[in-house]
């Protein structure tokens, strides 16, 4: 199953990737190989079968709401590539 | 005496013994660094002036036992409070965390001490470390191959002597691989049973953190450190954690052992399959009761961890915009470029396939195609394993079809590469406990095999993979520079 270069665009617009014009023929390509590799699970007659969402049993985990230590406004920014007044800056919006 | 050389019990042995001092090993340790990780590779972040300290600080305190004063390496995924965590990604690369990952604050707690943090493929995408954004690692048997993936900078330190054990995250092969190609230990303990608080996410259905050792005996010692529940983590499993060194009694005497003849197919070469066909003949000269299985859906779990794996993958990178941490485009003069352009410039090649071949699996009027059915043929998998578990106490296959491969061998082909998972994958889509031990020497190189336990029964799989052990001699090789074997 190969992508068309629309598909790959529209994929790249979802993903958020600005991919240059070399990316997008090389995913095309690679992607299409993959997905034709996946297609063998359509062997598999699935139309009885629950899908398999937890491995464990989950349960709902719920404890009291209390306040704990944790990293301070200070640490949190000092990873962010922009800020300002103690804030994320970002380009304009509106 | 060469103590980078040794085992996390025989340091602790000295240690107890007032032989020598935590200060000792950190020095013998980067003196060992200082020679090989040149050519190894193996290191990011090398934590010096803290590790010094920590020795200097247990030392004074002068009591030990268990990993006291002991140095560990982390693959550099782990969050580290104060430390770079880069997950090898130019996304990452000035990332400091504010806080610390479960997993290595309990070692932290116990008295380890961090070394350094190791390479990977980036975010854990890759079987060579040939997908790290800063440099492959290699692999000590022969400098010309790969360690393996993705925690490959774990594996070739541990086997080179520049670290006794380190911590690293397995989603469909991540520690065996690397272990099974460095001829060393390594354990993906069940989906639950380690915490992931502070462990970059890959595919959060598939991720467990586990350990890269040089024996069983220091992997059961860790694994009960670093083992149970976390309220920080609420996939971690609120189930017993057991003494698991109390199990290694080298006993396997009426063990049910299952080999599933389909794993030693999939492109697995014969003397591989020689390999682990003799470890098995072993276990029943030991008494264990050896079978043939059939895992019939084994074909199919590959295929279906490539929707699965890239599909998650694709919505925990989403959290990297450009805002919060991480690269930014500086010169994006609207918000939309702004993610677009720090992603594409942050994210290498095979992070950006995955992050696409999900996002498309995802997309709107897929899902059902793709993830569902994934889903789907997950719970066949995993009913697999149920079945043969209903009559066995392990399942022991190979770890990978072939030994470690020459470096830039397989980085274009994209889906030989992924290939190299087609044995461990399953274990992963079905939640299991897995450990990868050295078996044999193929041509030189180390050959893993692979060891199957049911859901949180590591006792199991441990006390077997020491039972084997405690009768070759396969964990006591070591590689010299360049490759061959000094010991």
């Amino acid at each position: 199953m190969a992508l068309s270069p629309e598909e790959v665009n529209h994929v790249a617009m979802l993903a958020r990737l600005a991919l240059s014009e070399d990316e997008k023929t090389a995913f095309a390509e690679q992607l299409s190989l993959i997905l034709d590799y996946v297609e063998r699970l359509n062997e598999l007659d699935t139309g009885e079968v629950e899908p398999l969402i937890h491995i464990l049993p989950v349960f709902n985990v719920l404890r009291p709401d209390e306040a704990l230590p944790g990293s301070s406004q200070e640490e949190i920014l000092s990873n962010a590539p922009l800020v300002e007044d103690g804030q994320y800056k970002v380009p304009r919006i509106i | 005496m060469d103590l980078y050389k040794l085992t996390v019990h025989e340091l602790q042995d000295k240690l107890l013994a007032g032989e020598i001092s935590s200060e000792d090993i950190v020095k013998s340790l980067f003196s060992r660094i200082a020679v090989v990780e040149e050519k190894a590779q193996a290191f990011i972040t090398l934590c010096e002036e803290t590790a010094w300290e920590s020795a200097r600080r247990i030392d004074q305190q002068g009591e030990y036992g268990g990993i006291k004063g002991i140095p560990y390496g982390l693959k550099d995924l782990f969050c580290t409070r104060g430390i770079k965590t880069t997950c090898a990604s130019r996304m990452l690369e000035n990332f400091v965390p504010s806080y610390e990952s479960t997993a290595s604050k309990l070692l932290n707690e116990k008295g380890g001490i961090l070394l350094g943090k190791l390479n990977l493929d980036e975010f854990a995408m890759g079987s060579s470390t040939e997908q790290s954004a800063f440099f492959p690692s290699r692999n000590p048997w022969d400098w010309e191959r790969v360690p393996g993936g993705s925690s490959g900078g774990c594996a070739a330190a541990v086997a080179a002597g520049e670290i006794p054990f380190a911590l690293a995250s397995d989603t469909g092969g991540s520690i065996r691989q690397p272990a099974s190609y460095c001829g060393i230990v390594g354990l993906k303990p069940t989906y639950g049973r380690v915490s992931r608080w502070g462990v970059a996410a890959f595919a959060s259905s598939l991720d467990q953190v586990g350990i890269l050792s040089r024996n069983v005996r220091d992997c059961a010692l860790i694994l009960k450190i670093i083992a149970g529940k976390d309220l920080l983590d609420a996939s971690s499993a609120d189930i017993e954690v057991p003494d698991y060194s109390a199990f290694l009694d080298g006993e396997v005497k009426g063990m049910r052992i299952a080999y599933p003849r389909e794993y030693f197919r999939q492109g697995v070469t014969e003397s591989i399959r020689t390999a682990v066909m003799k470890a098995l003949r072993k276990f029943e000269e030991l008494g264990a009761i050896v079978e043939e299985v059939s895992l019939p859906h084994s074909e199919y779990a590959l295929p279906a961890y490539f929707i699965v794996a890239p599909a998650e993958a694709s919505t925990n990178l989403a959290r990297f915009d450009g805002v919060r941490y991480g690269w930014r485009d500086g010169e994006a003069a609207n918000v939309a470029d702004m993610f677009s352009l720090s992603r594409a410039q942050g994210f290498g090649p095979e992070v950006k396939r995955r992050i696409m071949l999900g996002t498309y699996a995802l997309s709107s009027g897929y899902y059902d195609a793709y993830y569902l059915k994934a889903m789907k043929v997950r719970r066949l998998i995993a009913a697999d394993f149920a079945e043969v578990f209903r009559d066995f106490d392990l399942i022991v296959s190979p770890t990978t079809p072939t030994t470690a491969f020459q470096l830039g061998e397989q980085i274009d082909d994209t889906l030989t590469l992924y290939m190299n998972d087609a044995l461990t994958v399953p274990v992963n889509m079905a939640g299991l406990p897995g450990i990868s031990i050295p078996c044999a020497l193929d041509d030189g190189l180390p050959v893993g095999m692979q060891l199957i336990g049911r859901a949180f029964d590591e006792a199991t799989l441990l006390k077997a993979a020491y039972a084997f052990e405690q009768n070759t001699d396969y964990h006591r090789l070591t590689p010299v520079p360049g490759g061959g074997i000094n010991e």
